[in-house]
């Protein structure tokens, strides 16, 4: 909505829905700000390009297709940013 | 909308070009007496909303399209009020 995950892998495929050729798909787990993990590892398109290790922001939904360069395509996930710090320290 | 706790900040400077002007904060779905429900998430602040408030949460992409006047932002949550009182009717 944006949500929190980690990459820990990134997938290939060369058969793919057409207009996903040249998609870019990690393989992320989702986490709270915490940390914690939130669920099962899902596929997301990366157009940012993160790396392995690195916590993303992710999106779902409708908006998932917003940042590809093609609308008409099945993406329900994607990467829109990559996380420099989450600050959690003066929460009360 | 929900309510919710904004349990602290995320910052991101790589990310995508229309989530650039507004700050990140983590907020966290509370109960109207405050107790943390559900897993928190990060939403787009327009209100200065700080560390700590209680708010109110808007989780709707068509919304937030709305709110920034933007069709290519990719975004669903925004914090969108932060309550100073909350009266609740004990049946």
């Amino acid at each position: 909505m944006p949500q929190l995950g980690k990459v820990i892998g990134t997938i290939w495929g060369t058969s793919k829905y057409p207009g996903l050729e040249d998609a870019k798909i990690q393989l992320m787990q989702p986490i709270a700000a915490d940390g914690k993990k939130t669920g099962e590892p899902i596929a997301v398109v990366d157009t940012i390009g993160a790396g392995p290790g690195e916590t993303v922001l992710y999106i779902t939904a409708y908006e998932a297709v917003i940042p590809y360069h093609r609308k008409m395509v099945p993406i329900d996930a994607s990467i829109i940013g990559i996380v420099d710090t989450i600050d959690l320290r003066n929460a009360k | 909308m929900i309510l919710a706790k904004i349990e602290g900040t995320v910052v991101a400077t790589q990310k995508n070009s229309h989530l650039q002007n507004n700050r990140l904060l983590v907020a966290q779905p509370v109960d109207v007496a405050g107790k943390a429900i559900g897993t928190s998430f990060v939403a787009m602040d327009v209100v200065d909303a700080g560390v700590g408030d209680l708010v109110l949460v808007m989780k709707e992409g068509g919304s937030a399209r709305i709110i920034f006047q933007d069709n290519e932002i990719p975004l669903q949550s925004v914090v969108v009020a932060v309550v100073d009182n909350l009266e609740i009717m004990q049946n």
